[in-house]
């Protein structure tokens, strides 16, 4: 589904997270867990996932599609096939929970009726039906990833990308948000997820791809956090 | 797509009262603008219509002796109005020309009484002619003087022919015309370019007001036109706006100046304005709009990568 082919980026001021000769794939309703130390290159690779980075060599396939050679006017149409989570959730404020969801599926254009129907049935599915009409204010951390992850489902993406989604939240944050990441990867979407976090990964038993210095220097299919 | 458009609008408007008082400043520099936009206009039709004002004064007088037959003037007559770019040419009798100058003098005692001492009517019919252009005046007059040569010494018929120049006075507005619409215009500019360049900041900093919200339109895919969309919505509302404040500053000021012009100018620029209100309204608003669209669409697509 996803192909990284001998993917290298190179930064002129020699800025962490640069990749060299990064090859793997992923295959359809897979659960990846990509770990390593900060500016291991795990945030570029998936930048270049959702194009928001340019790899300096080599390519990166979305099926048969070479991400890098969309064109601008394509992106966003591309952009929706994947929803993204990340640390700093990326929630706005000024609106509530309902909202924040209901805003991804305004800007792809999808009708009230639509909105209506969908939004509640995401923020079920992150068990925050009760929270619906809280701003992000008035919520803890955890349950404000929940409403990213909403956010990042609403619009049935084939990948979920969850950047360190459990950065900043407590023990039982974490576990409940990597219950959900598995429940929507069990209902049938991919997922890939960096993360620094040993018990999750350990958790999980999931396939690990471990990189150091850009590279990737470990590939288990029930991997252990082993740095 | 109406949903769309439905949606764009909502967050322009909502954009434009998160920053309100930013908007403000767009609205104040794009309402000046649109103000002597509207303002160039006015004073160039008063002074295109006093400029046709006077030009309708001009006209060439004959002056026929009292004693001219009548069958020379009317063949006077039919030569002139063969004449090319002559538009008319107006007899006055014998007899209408007294009744005219006794009204004209009706206060002026004393000529009236030497007018009685007289007699008789000691004054001659006249043709009075118009030209179509006021540069056909010339030849006009030189074709009169030729007359006046060509006449038997003994007895002649043209007593004096009079050409009222008022070629002056119409070089003069002419010119002030001209000045009016170039100091106009350099104003005009000026204020568009100021406006264009303050809304631009304005929109600049709605986009870095709103950069958490774009970042987070473009990760779960919105198109490049629901991104930039509510912008553009401000830069129009700015123009709108603008325009209608101009508007209601200008007609009170009309309904002020409208009589004073009318005495002055014999134009009365408030009988113009609302004789040609929905035109005059669609240049302002569509100035300010386009003023508006341009400088949101120049920022976002400086500001604005997606």
């Amino acid at each position: 589904m996803i192909y990284f082919e001998n993917v290298s980026k190179r930064y002129s001021g020699g800025e962490s997270g640069a990749l060299e000769n990064v090859t793997f794939q992923v295959e359809p309703k897979e659960f990846v867990s990509i770990v390593g130390h900060s500016g291991a290159g795990k945030t570029t690779l998936l930048k270049m996932l959702i194009a928001e980075d340019k790899p300096s060599e080599g390519r990166v396939f979305f099926e048969s599609l070479d991400i890098h050679q969309i064109p601008k006017g394509k992106l966003p149409m591309f952009r929706r096939k994947i929803g993204t989570v990340f640390q700093d959730f990326k929630l706005l404020p000024h609106m509530t929970a309902f909202e924040n969801v209901a805003f991804a599926m305004e800007a792809n254009g999808r009708s009230d009726i639509e909105i209506e129907e969908n939004v509640p049935q995401a923020l079920e599915l992150v068990d925050l039906g009760e929270k619906t009409w809280n701003f992000p204010g008035e919520l803890s951390g955890g349950e404000k990833q929940r409403v990213a992850i909403a956010r990042a489902i609403v619009n049935q993406p084939d990948i979920i990308i969850a950047d360190e989604p459990t950065g900043n939240l407590d023990p039982i944050a974490t576990y409940e948000v990597v219950q959900i990441l598995k429940k929507i990867n069990d209902l049938g979407t991919t997922v890939i997820m960096t993360t620094h976090n040993k018990g999750v990964i350990d958790e999980l038993g999931r396939r690990v791809i471990t990189m150091d210095e850009g590279r990737v220097v470990r590939d288990d299919k029930e991997g252990k956090y082993v740095l | 797509m109406w949903t769309d458009f439905k949606r764009i609008a909502r967050s322009g408007f909502v954009g434009f009262w998160r920053n309100a008082f930013v908007s403000l400043s767009a609205i104040f520099v794009m309402t000046v603008t649109l103000f002597v936009v509207v303002g160039t206009m006015l004073v160039d039709q008063l002074l295109g219509a006093s400029l046709a004002n006077i030009k309708d004064k001009v006209d060439i007088n004959v002056y026929f002796v009292p004693t001219a037959e009548q069958t020379d003037i009317e063949a006077l007559q039919n030569s002139l109005e063969a004449l090319p770019g002559v538009a008319e040419v107006k007899f006055t009798s014998r007899d209408a020309a007294l009744i005219e100058f006794r009204e004209r003098h009706q206060n002026d005692e004393l000529t009236l009484q030497a007018l009685d001492e007289l007699g008789e009517n000691p004054l001659g019919a006249s043709l009075a002619v118009r030209a179509n252009e006021t540069s056909q005046y010339a030849s006009i007059n030189q074709f009169l003087l030729e007359q006046q040569e060509q006449e038997d010494p003994q007895n002649p018929i043209i007593d004096r022919v009079n050409f009222s120049r008022n070629e002056a006075a119409i070089e003069k507005l002419s010119s002030i015309i001209g000045a009016v619409e170039r100091t106009g215009l350099i104003t005009m500019l000026v204020l568009v370019v100021a406006a264009v360049v303050i809304t631009f900041n304005t929109i600049r900093l709605a986009i870095y007001t709103t950069r958490e919200e774009i970042s987070v339109m473009r990760l779960v895919g919105a198109s490049n036109m629901f991104i930039r969309g509510p912008f553009m919505v401000q830069g129009v509302m700015y123009g709108v706006i603008a325009g209608v404040i101009a508007i209601l500053i200008l007609y009170p000021l009309l309904v002020w100046l409208g009589p004073a012009t009318a005495t002055f100018f014999q134009f009365n620029i408030f009988s113009y304005f609302v004789s040609n209100f929905a035109y005059i309204f669609m240049v302002v608003i569509g100035t300010g709009v386009a003023l508006g669209l341009i400088s949101s669409i120049l920022a976002v697509s400086r500001y604005l990568r997606v």
